[in-house]
């Protein structure tokens, strides 16, 4: 456990000694809050609840993907990471590590969008649904997270990164993130429910308004979790037996 | 016994790189593992970390198996200085390394001891080379190894930070057992008490600094020739950019002979050839 914690500091220490990291990744999230939803459904207080729950959950996902997809990429790349392998612990410890870290900057991120929609628009939460948003936003998290991991095992750090930058747009757009419930283009209607940022953005959505999710969405949420888990373990095994065995 | 391979073999798909090795490091002194790129160095090394496991044959570390993290508490790597996480201060560096160990040396002490108490609160990143040699190289001994592995310890440093490093080596080898991978032979003369050469994946010799120093003493006799009588004692002719190399155990010799026989040469060289060469001879390549 103890190895597990030291793992997460340095990673953090070493996350955070690059500012304009942390900022970049709290960036964009914040500005489609101030440049999309602040200004067009600033004060319908349903609709910029949703809105910001939106941005909650496409800050999650950029965060997932790239964190994961190209920070593993770029540490299989790193002779260091071998090095850390030689020490006297198993590969638990730093696989751990980096998932801890992963949410704390995931957390970093939100914290922008979070504050953005309290101060300049008319969403309102509880703090019971607050609570619970953040709940389902970690299980949300999950087929991001996966999908992350599933690009930086599997490819080398440049792939990985367009990958990552090709597949976040078309999943935000075409889970509906960027539009109010309903509110989507029609195609965009039809092709959410099979998209696992429509499942994950409707839990935050009901956590947090009068939202009834989908059976579709949900079912759709628990294969895209379990396909993206197998493949990033896929991804993990074929990485250690190319380098660790 | 702190370490071995019994007959040890480790294919990457068609490549063999380990071909029936067996090695013992018993405790104490420090061995050279010595050879050209490609010759299965860092294999039999990663396999002594237990960053490998062998296609056939066992491995065992301080009693265990290597890729038990358990066997690796007494046990100290160089990571390779280049990707020292450049964010991380040095003082850092050392400190996380130090956790993984039961009973580390205090940060302050190894960072004294390896001249690096100065630069503790310098992030790795902005150090020189030669001074993140140095830390690559502490950090191996922060867990209070039992056994050392150092892999190319100082390639790259010049010569005076490479002597300096040297001192402090041999000053922690009289407490530890070192394994030690080089290039250079001097590197080797310097520090080791037994040289084990390795050569397509086999051993090819095992045995004192003096006795290996023997066996690789061939020189590079370099001239441009136009016309070559048969020579004594040549082990190889090279024919490039014009010139005429040959590589003999005896140069003094060589030449004696070449003036002797009257050759009409000019553009003479003498120059010790490199281990790598003297290798390739000596195995037949």
């Amino acid at each position: 456990m103890s190895l597990v914690l030291t793992h997460t500091r340095y990673r953090i220490i070493e996350t955070v000694r690059i500012p304009v990291a942390v900022l970049g990744g709290a960036f964009f999230p914040a500005a489609s809050m101030l440049f999309f939803v602040v200004p067009f459904a600033g004060d319908d207080p349903v609709g910029a609840t949703y809105a910001t729950a939106s941005m909650v959950m496409f800050a999650v996902m950029t965060s997932s993907l790239f964190t994961y997809g190209v920070g593993v990429a770029d540490d299989r790349a790193q002779p260091w990471s071998t090095y850390v392998r030689t020490l006297p612990a198993g590969p638990g410890a730093a696989f751990t590590g980096r998932i801890l870290t992963g949410l704390t900057m995931m957390g970093i991120s939100l914290v922008p969008v979070v504050i953005i929609g309290w101060l300049f628009t008319a969403a309102t939460a509880t703090p019971l649904q607050l609570l619970l948003a953040l709940g389902v936003v970690v299980l949300g998290a999950l087929p991001f997270t996966f999908m992350g991991l599933a690009i930086g095992y599997w490819l080398p750090t440049k792939a990985a990164l367009a990958v990552a930058q090709i597949t976040f747009f078309p999943l935000a757009f075409g889970g509906g993130l960027l539009s109010a419930p309903g509110d989507a283009p029609g195609f965009v209607e039809a092709i959410a429910p099979y998209l696992p940022t429509r499942g994950a953005v409707e839990l935050v959505w009901a956590a947090v308004g009068d939202f009834r999710v989908s059976a579709t969405s949900m079912i759709a949420l628990v294969a895209w979790t379990v396909a993206m888990a197998a493949l990033a373990a896929w991804a993990y095994h074929r990485d250690e037996g190319e380098r660790f065995s | 016994m702190l370490a071995r391979t019994v007959e040890v073999t480790k294919r990457f798909g068609d490549t063999l790189a380990l071909d029936h090795v067996s090695l013992d490091i018993p405790e104490g002194g420090v061995v050279g593992l010595l050879g050209p790129n490609g010759a299965g160095k860092s294999t039999l090394l990663s396999l002594f970390v237990g960053l490998r496991r062998p296609t056939s044959g066992t491995v065992e570390l301080l009693g265990g198996d290597p890729r038990d993290p358990a066997s690796r508490r007494r046990i100290g790597v160089t990571p390779q200085e280049t990707s020292l996480p450049g964010t991380l201060r040095v003082r850092e560096c050392v400190a996380f390394v130090a956790a993984h160990h039961p009973d580390p040396v205090p940060v302050g002490e190894l960072l004294e001891r390896f001249g690096l108490a100065d630069l503790a609160k310098r992030q790795t990143g902005g150090l020189s080379g030669g001074q993140r040699r140095r830390l690559a190289v502490a950090l191996a001994f922060a867990g209070r190894p039992k056994l050392v592995f150092l892999d190319e310890p100082t390639t790259g440093l010049d010569v005076q930070a490479r002597r300096a490093l040297w001192d402090t080596v041999r000053e922690f080898a009289t407490e530890n057992t070192v394994v030690l991978t080089s290039h250079y032979l001097e590197e080797i003369e310097a520090l080791a008490d037994r040289v084990v050469v390795l050569g397509d994946g086999r051993i090819l010799a095992d045995d004192t600094v003096a006795a290996i120093r023997g066996m690789v003493g061939i020189h590079r006799v370099s001239l441009v020739v136009d016309d070559l009588p048969a020579l004594n004692g040549v082990v190889s002719v090279e024919h490039a950019d014009g010139r005429t190399s040959l590589l003999t155990p005896d140069a003094d010799e060589l030449v004696r002979e070449l003036i002797h026989k009257d050759v009409q040469f000019h553009g003479l060289q003498v120059q010790p050839t490199t281990l790598e060469e003297a290798f390739l001879t000596l195995t037949g390549k």
